[in-house]
């Protein structure tokens, strides 16, 4: 029994819990909030300094034994998603206090963010798939009402076809479920993948391994299953949308990562082969999407669907160096594209809107906000030394290397296609003289440009000390190909 | 049952597939939860078939040592589907509202009509 392991369900838990005590208070639901976003960073460093040199660690819930209870599991992989969600969800907490206004605030804007951490949490650490279909629905429901607080007519829409595909979503996740069970008997993740190798029936799995491609496609968004995210993201308030774009479809991905590596992998000729080219599709569509949009958080939400290409491309071609290129991915894109957004939040406050075409002059006016765009802005797009650069060396690396030399074209001009994109933005927001009858430009809070700031830092540390975190993503890597060892600490 | 059940969940898929297809928010809801009684019913079928075990309830007789494999159901799926109905109750609790909301907005229930202003 392992209480750390705990921890970064009970914190935000208990944050959340706390703060639906102080209802009447936004003072103390602040502090709350700030108050638990700190402690689980703490919690999330301390939990991946003991994984990165204990090895995986492992808790059985209420004691009982694996595969009878629950078991909670961080691997080096659980550990740094942990570690970058809650450096995120601190970010927007902070930035949450100049952005929210007093009506979100007051219908339980900073518990309902509370209880999508805790669905984050619970889904990094989960070693039991009906576990995480129940965690999946706790960070769903949440994000369902942050979705659509405020009752704006766009946010009804978005959240209409957002808690519509996420339903269907959930249903076939539960479906791969319930056929799953049939098959081996189990939910524990450790003993499927020890169990999955000798089934009777191997057509079945993989049947069953598309439904879960399906299920956890819809959440993170992959070709063809993205047209929720762009149809939904730019409508509710920035910070919001920020927490959205930095983890939800990032808990997808990490969802793919670990069942396509620790339980689908009888045939990976076969579903291996398919998640390489959804990849690639992803990357292609999703950036051109992007390129028709004129809108800034639209043309984001696009971009993430592009990205999001690139981190399972690292699966589909499943090589350690291939995985921890990934994993590297991982890390950085929810570090740039939570900044992108909050930053297209303090736009969006200095001018009221995000249509490029009103928008104009505001490096002239707030040069600082400019040059904070553009590090996140430079780093998607894959300009050296920032981390996005080396994120994709690494993954074209990884695909020169095992020869699939479509995929890695395809990587190279997306690149290309989102550095038009990135210098569109840069052009029409902040290089273009400003339209007349633009309104006279505020200063932007500090909160909001604090986050944004550290945010930036990090990317730029990431870019620096990318020897260093590509090495912690090699270690993930390793470990999660190496399936006796994360069997053996789990089952014992 | 276990050849009644199949024809039961096919039929309830098929159904919550086609009222999703449909252009108005009421039918959605209603095809969203049929789908979902199909997603429950079907783990009760494939687990093995012992999910469902005529007069076997999941409960080891008092005082037994051993039980017959097959004289019993699996408590397992119970557990699993117990736990999803409470989430897809709770799911589609609050999607009504929200689709009750999203019509007092629109001011109808097509959501074809949905996009425009």
């Amino acid at each position: 029994m392992n209480a750390l392991l705990t921890l970064p369900i009970v914190i935000p838990m208990l944050g959340g819990a706390v703060s639906l005590l102080a209802w009447r208070s936004a003072v103390a639901q602040r502090a709350i909030a700030l108050g638990s976003a700190a402690s689980l960073l703490a919690a999330s460093l301390l939990l991946l300094g003991l994984v990165r040199w204990g090895g995986i660690a492992v808790t059985e819930i209420g004691s009982w034994p694996a595969s009878f209870g629950i078991v909670l599991v961080a691997d080096l992989l659980s550990a740094l998603m942990l570690t970058v969600s809650s450096m995120i969800w601190l970010g927007v907490v902070i930035y949450s206090r100049a952005s929210i206004d007093r009506r979100r605030e007051a219908f339980g804007y900073y518990p309902l963010l509370s209880f999508l951490m805790m669905g984050v949490c619970g889904a990094f650490l989960t070693g039991d798939l009906f576990n995480l279909y129940v965690w999946f629905e706790v960070m769903l429901i949440s994000s369902f009402v942050l979705m659509a607080l405020g009752g704006e007519r766009a946010q009804m829409e978005s959240a209409l076809k957002y808690v519509t595909l996420n339903l269907m979503s959930s249903a076939l996740f539960l479906a791969g479920i319930g056929l799953l069970y049939g098959v081996a008997g189990v939910l524990n993740m450790a003993e499927l993948a020890e169990r999955l190798g000798n089934v009777r029936n191997p057509g079945l799995v993989d049947a069953i391994a598309m439904l879960f491609l399906v299920a956890f496609g819809i959440k993170a968004a992959v070709f063809p299953l993205f047209f929720w995210l762009p149809a939904s993201y730019h409508t509710p308030p920035p910070a919001a949308s920020a927490i959205f774009a930095g983890l939800l479809t990032k808990v997808g991905v990490y969802a793919l990562i670990r069942v396509f590596t620790l339980l689908f992998v009888q045939n990976t000729s076969f579903t291996h082969n398919l998640i390489l080219i959804i990849a690639g599709l992803t990357m292609v569509i999703g950036v051109l999407g992007a390129v028709a949009q004129n809108e800034m958080r639209r043309i984001l939400s696009f971009h993430i669907i592009s990205q999001i290409g690139y981190m399972i491309m690292g699966l589909g071609i499943f090589t350690r160096y291939a995985l921890a290129a990934s994993i590297f991915y991982v890390i950085h894109h929810m570090i740039v594209k939570t900044n992108l957004f909050l930053v297209s939040g303090a736009v969006l406050e200095l001018r009221g809107t995000g249509e490029l075409k009103d928008l104009g002059g505001i490096y002239r006016t707030s040069p600082f906000l400019g040059i904070l765009f553009l590090i996140p802005a430079m780093s998607l797009a894959g300009m050296p030394p920032l981390s996005g650069f080396f994120a994709k060396l690494g993954l074209i690396r990884a695909g020169l290397e095992s020869r699939d030399f479509l995929i890695v074209a395809a990587a190279i001009v997306t690149g290309f296609v989102t550095l038009l994109s990135m210098t569109k933005i840069w052009n029409e927001a902040f290089w273009k003289p400003a339209p007349t009858g633009s309104p006279a430009t505020e200063r932007v809070e500090w909160r909001m440009t604090a986050p944004i700031v550290a945010l930036a830092a990090i990317t730029v540390a990431i870019g620096l000390g990318a020897g260093w975190l590509f090495g912690v993503s090699l270690d993930a890597a390793t470990q999660i190909l190496d399936r006796r060892t994360y069997i053996e600490a789990v089952l014992r | 049952m276990l050849t009644m059940l199949p024809l039961v969940i096919g039929a309830l898929y098929a159904m919550g597939l086609y009222m999703m297809l449909r252009r108005s928010m009421v039918k959605l809801i209603i095809g969203l939860a049929l789908i979902g009684h199909a997603a429950n019913l079907l783990i009760f079928v494939a687990a093995s078939g012992r999910g469902l075990v005529r007069g076997g309830p999941p409960i080891v007789p008092e005082g037994a040592k051993t039980v017959a494999h097959a004289s019993i159901a699996d408590p397992v799926p119970q557990a699993l589907i117990l736990t999803a109905i409470v989430i897809g109750f709770g799911v589609l609790a609050f999607a009504l509202v929200l689709f009750h909301r999203t019509y007092a907005c629109v001011g109808g229930d097509d959501l074809d009509g949905l996009a425009e202003r």
